[in-house]
């Protein structure tokens, strides 16, 4: 038995459960922007550096690098991290995060919060975006914090 | 072009650059001397392997092909598209052929010593020997089902090879240089393994890499991309076995 039919036997009303199909948390593209926050809430900038720095979670020195003095190995591929807050706001950066292909469609950098309509992926992690709505809340309050200095 | 395109254009032969250039000059020297290439170890037991008679067939390699010489440039020919089977098969599967049909011995697994240092033995005659764009008739269909996986993406980072290999290569992967990815060194000794390894090897490293599924082990994919690879690659001198960061 489904969700829906379950829904229907136990005569709950499904049109009332905002949930996707694809089970992630909806949002709305507004211009190049996601103007509200993805879990309800907003980030936790620490909890969000850790994740940009980490190799296994956020994975994003891969490409770019960033002014993390304590990173040994840095990405090249993508542009420097520093200054990202003042040149974006959050609702800008949280498109760019959850899905930077709504911005250009050649982009090498992944989509961070997509499940749908990808080829191969490895049966670990079918079904599951990169990074959940909370870490990209968090990623989002961290990089609003790396104003450019010179500004 | 396919849906999501890539910007991906196969690099031109006279700008082809084998993994080999842009290494440190202690992993080159490594590679240019047989008494510090680790891979030496693997290419020694080769030989004797290649001269060991096998299986109910009581044949060793050496019988049926008079020596090492016929074996010189034979790895920058591979894979061979295999018209009986109507399949493309690397040099890998080909040294199993030979043990199956020649020597009526089994199959050596995937990656053990002995297939890596009988691999090893036979691609090193082929040092030096420069890679052609392969002819024969059949391969065509493999080497183009090879290029459009190449160009797919695949795996939860939705990436495609090209856009490592084609458009970024020579800059920063998380501090390890992107290579333009050919295949002209295989099988070849990776500090990081701190061993010798296959292509296939290299190829699920990047796969796993892009969080992308594997295919099994004996799928025609690996030898479409490694056929696509080669042809991709026409220009560059074999450096088997060589030595990778
Ligand atoms: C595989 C490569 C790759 C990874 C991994 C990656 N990015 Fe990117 N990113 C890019 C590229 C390339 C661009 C440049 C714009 C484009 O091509 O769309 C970019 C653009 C951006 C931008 C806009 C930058 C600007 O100033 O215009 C931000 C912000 C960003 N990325 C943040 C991140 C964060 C945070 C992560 C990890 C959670 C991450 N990226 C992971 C490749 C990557
Ligand atoms: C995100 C980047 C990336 C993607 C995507 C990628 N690779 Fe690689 N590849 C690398 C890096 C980096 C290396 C070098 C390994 C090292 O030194 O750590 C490499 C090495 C190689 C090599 C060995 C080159 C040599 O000089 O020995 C081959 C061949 C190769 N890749 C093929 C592929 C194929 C085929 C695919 C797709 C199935 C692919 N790669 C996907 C980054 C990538």
């Amino acid at each position: 038995m489904n969700f829906a039919a379950i829904c229907v036997t136990l005569g709950l009303a499904v049109a009332a459960w905002p949930a996707r199909a694809d089970g992630l948390a909806p949002y709305e593209i507004v211009g190049d922007a996601i103007p509200a926050p993805l879990a309800g809430a907003l980030g936790d900038a620490a909890r969000g550096r850790a994740i940009v720095l980490d190799r296994q979670t956020g994975l994003c020195l891969l490409c770019h690098s960033g002014p993390f003095p304590e990173a040994r190995f840095q990405g090249g591929l993508a542009p420097d991290l520093g200054g990202t807050g003042s040149r974006w706001s959050e609702s800008q950066l949280r498109l760019r995060i959850v899905d930077a292909r709504r911005l250009n469609p050649d982009t090498i950098m992944p989509p961070y919060y997509v499940v749908d309509g990808l080829t191969g992926v490895a049966k670990s992690y079918v079904g599951k975006p990169i990074l959940g709505a909370a870490e990209i809340e968090d990623v989002v309050a961290f990089l609003a914090t790396l104003k450019d200095k010179s500004k | 072009m396919w849906i999501g395109g890539a910007l991906a254009d196969e690099i031109p032969r006279d700008q082809r650059r084998s993994g080999y250039e842009t290494m440190r000059p202690e992993t080159r020297a490594m590679q240019d001397s047989d008494a510090d290439n680790p891979a030496t170890l693997w290419v020694l037991d080769g030989e004797a392997l290649w001269n060991k008679r096998e299986g109910a067939a009581g044949k060793s390699c050496a019988d049926c092909h008079a020596g090492a010489a016929p074996m010189k440039a034979v790895a920058a020919r591979f894979p061979r598209f295999d018209a009986a089977r109507a399949t493309p098969v690397d040099l890998e599967q080909q040294i199993n052929i030979c043990r199956r049909d020649r020597q009526n011995a089994p199959p050596l697994a995937a990656e053990s010593h002995d297939l890596l240092a009988l691999e090893a033995f036979v691609a090193k005659q082929s040092r030096g020997d420069t890679i052609e764009p392969n002819r024969e008739p059949g391969a065509k269909e493999s080497i183009e089902a090879g290029r459009k996986l190449f160009n797919e993406r695949r795996g939860q980072l939705n990436l495609s090879c090209a856009q490592c290999h084609d458009d970024n290569w020579g800059k920063s992967l998380g501090g390890a240089n992107i290579p333009q990815g050919h295949p002209n060194g295989y099988p070849l000794y990776r500090l990081e393994w701190q061993s010798l390894g296959s292509m296939g090897r290299r190829l699920r490293n990047c796969l796993s890499g892009m969080r992308a599924e594997l295919w099994p082990r004996d799928a025609r994919e690996y030898v479409d991309i490694e056929m696509y690879l080669m042809s991709r690659a026409a220009g560059l001198k074999m450096e088997s076995p060589a030595v990778r960061p």
